[in-house]
């Protein structure tokens, strides 16, 4: 549970079809991570947007820090920029899967299909990174806490949490969650 | 556990790695210390070693911060070394450290990172201790009722308490030994480097920001050379280079202790890199990065907070503590040695407590500079993990540390390892090689 992602009473037939949408938000968000395409990485954002990856010890203690903290597009070009151009690390593959999504709240038009609506979710992921000389491992076990708005029809990121319980980093983390 | 995931060459796998046969004398090659050998990283008794000489030795460990403490009965769990201790506030106000080892069977009865108690109980058999780790109570210690049993007639609590630590807190921040007779904290660690850490931590309340952990598999000693190395931060770091936070050619200092056992490695920020920085120096650093523009470059931002001609310093305090200050990002880390071939670094981020929401949002936007994921923190821990992977797999034996000499200590220039010499010249003595 992470504070302001409290279940809310939401409409039963809206929901599979914006639970589907998010599944699918996960699949594409996914796959431009796990293909390395990182320049579109600030695409799935709006532009007034947080996105944090922290420590589930910090979250449960309302802590604030990110191992990974942007506010706004700008902060994500960068870090996207800084990582495919001038970061220096072992080359690795990352593959993400993304479960158990469920909607937890829904705001605005259309019961959330409408635009300018902010849609609420939780979903698990786990992170697997190989690194190219050594075994496939659990990088990451965690959980997005996500706000979506809907803009001209399509769900963007406005605030993206990654929670993750593996608090003990094997080493570090290079590329998104 | 995680440098298990090394497939090619596990840990433990070559020859350096292991024991050395009955009587092996390690001697520090003749060169002296413009030569480093390779076993200081790798050998099994070297590190057995230096957990018994250095963090169970006359050594002054951090432990915890004030901060995450700040009430009777609060406790955290912490390491002297890689030595399992509680860090805890009695009802007095007093701090105090004691080994997280119940004084009966052995268990490591604390198992949560913070918390606050009245008593530490043990899970195991209910022997519990009070907040300085006096044995408090024991269940049946009298037997039972018609079936005999309990403790023999002369057992004494007193005896049996949870081995206690020194203690010392300076600023906020709590430090421990294994050693009764430590010198002052102040005169520990020298007037030099207790200079920038007062700018961080004296008349100052923490505000904790949060915590990151994780394994690097490294020698614990290629962190503090890490930071004892100005000549890496301008050359590996394409963020410092690009944007002006340290770079050759700039005000730049390396300041050791007498000793050579601490440093504060410390930059001043350039108000504009492009015209500080000639075309010769730009061309030496391979990670200068002219094309790259930021597109949001508040984080670098540099907010003139502390009395100091310094924008960045990073403090190594022997044995397991670096104190950051990279502009404003203010954190601690904690170094467990975790045999000779790991560490586990213990992040603590902060800000202070006249911080208003905007300077709290500023330093965390700046946070993405360090730590497992920071700009410069994760090709701090690839370079060491690198760095150990060839002494660990290579059959050579020795690294140069050649640079500005043979001099020890502090220095003006970067290009210089004079206080990697001089933490070496300090270790070789306390190790006895
Ligand atoms: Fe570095």
């Amino acid at each position: 549970m992470y504070a302001g992602y409290d279940m809310q009473a939401v409409d039963a037939k809206s929901v599979r079809e914006l639970r589907f949408e998010i599944e699918e938000f996960h699949t594409e968000y996914c796959n431009m991570l796990d293909r390395g395409a990182l320049d579109q990485w600030v695409d799935f954002f709006a532009e007034d947007s947080l996105y944090r990856i922290t420590a589930r010890e910090n979250a449960d203690a309302g802590l604030r820090v990110g191992l990974v903290y942007a506010e706004g597009r700008g902060m994500i070009r960068d870090r996207a920029f800084a990582i495919m151009h001038t970061q220096m690390f072992a080359p690795r593959y990352m593959q993400h899967f993304t479960s158990n999504v469920q909607v937890i709240s829904v705001e605005g038009p259309d019961l959330g299909l409408g635009d300018g609506s902010l849609i609420k979710a939780q979903s698990n992921y786990l992170l697997l990174q190989t690194l190219v000389d050594g075994p496939t491992t659990i990088h990451q076990s965690g959980r997005y806490y996500d706000t979506f708005v809907r803009e001209k029809g399509r769900l963007l990121i406005r605030e993206r949490q990654c929670i993750y319980d593996t608090v003990l980093i094997a080493n570090d983390l290079v590329y998104p969650v | 556990m995680f440098s298990a995931n090394t497939v090619i060459g596990q840990t433990g796998s070559f020859a350096k790695e292991k024991p050395r046969e009955e009587g092996h004398e390690f001697k520090w090659p003749a060169e002296g210390l413009t030569t480093v050998p390779d076993w200081i990283y790798t050998s099994p008794e070297i590190y057995e070693r230096e957990v018994e000489r250095i963090f169970h030795g006359r050594t002054w460990n951090f432990v915890a911060l004030e901060a995450e403490i700040p009430n009777p009965g609060d406790y955290k769990r912490s390491f002297v070394g890689p030595t399992p201790v509680v860090v805890s506030r009695n009802t007095d106000g007093t701090v105090h450290v004691f080994e997280n080892r119940c004084a009966h069977r052995g268990v490591e009865f604390c198992r949560q990172p913070l918390g606050n108690a009245k008593e530490f109980v043990c899970p195991y058999h209910s022997w519990s201790y009070d907040l300085v780790g006096n044995l408090q109570g024991i269940p049946f210690k009298r037997g039972v009722k018609g079936e005999g049993g309990g403790m023999p007639k002369d057992f004494k609590n007193a005896d049996h308490n949870l081995t206690k630590l020194k203690v010392t807190v300076l600023h906020g921040v709590v430090f421990a030994s294994f050693a009764e007779d430590m010198e002052p904290i102040e005169a520990y660690l020298s007037p030099e480097i207790l200079k920038d850490f007062n700018v961080v931590f004296k008349d100052r309340k923490l505000k904790i920001l949060g915590y990151y952990r994780n394994e690097l598999p490294g020698n614990w000693k290629l962190y503090h050379e890490n930071l004892k190395d100005p000549y890496h931060a301008t050359l590996l770091h394409s963020f410092l280079v690009t944007f002006g936070l340290m770079v050759a050619g700039s005000k730049n200092g390396m300041i050791a202790d007498p000793k050579g056992r601490h440093g504060t490695l410390a930059s001043a920020k350039p108000d504009n890199v492009a015209t500080a920085l000639d075309d010769e120096v730009k061309k030496e650093m391979r990670a200068y990065r002219e094309d790259f523009k930021l597109a949001d470059g508040r984080f670098l931002d540099y907010v003139r907070e502390f009395d100091s001609p310094w924008s960045v310093t990073m403090q190594t305090i022997w044995p397991n503590f670096i104190v950051q200050r990279e502009l404003n990002t203010l954190g601690i880390r904690h170094i467990v040695p975790n045999g000779p071939h790991s560490q586990i670094m213990l992040w603590t981020m902060f800000g202070y407590d006249t911080d208003d929401e905007e300077m709290t949002r500023h330093r965390l936007r700046q946070g993405n500079l360090m730590g497992p994921s920071g700009f410069l923190g994760l090709e701090d821990n690839e370079a060491i993990k690198f760095l150990q992977e060839g002494v660990r797999r290579s059959p050579s034996e020795r690294g140069v540390l050649k640079l500005g000499g043979t001099s020890t200590g502090s220095t003006n220039s970067v290009i210089d390892e004079a206080a990697i010499r001089g933490m070496y010249a300090y270790y070789r003595e306390e190790m006895g090689l």
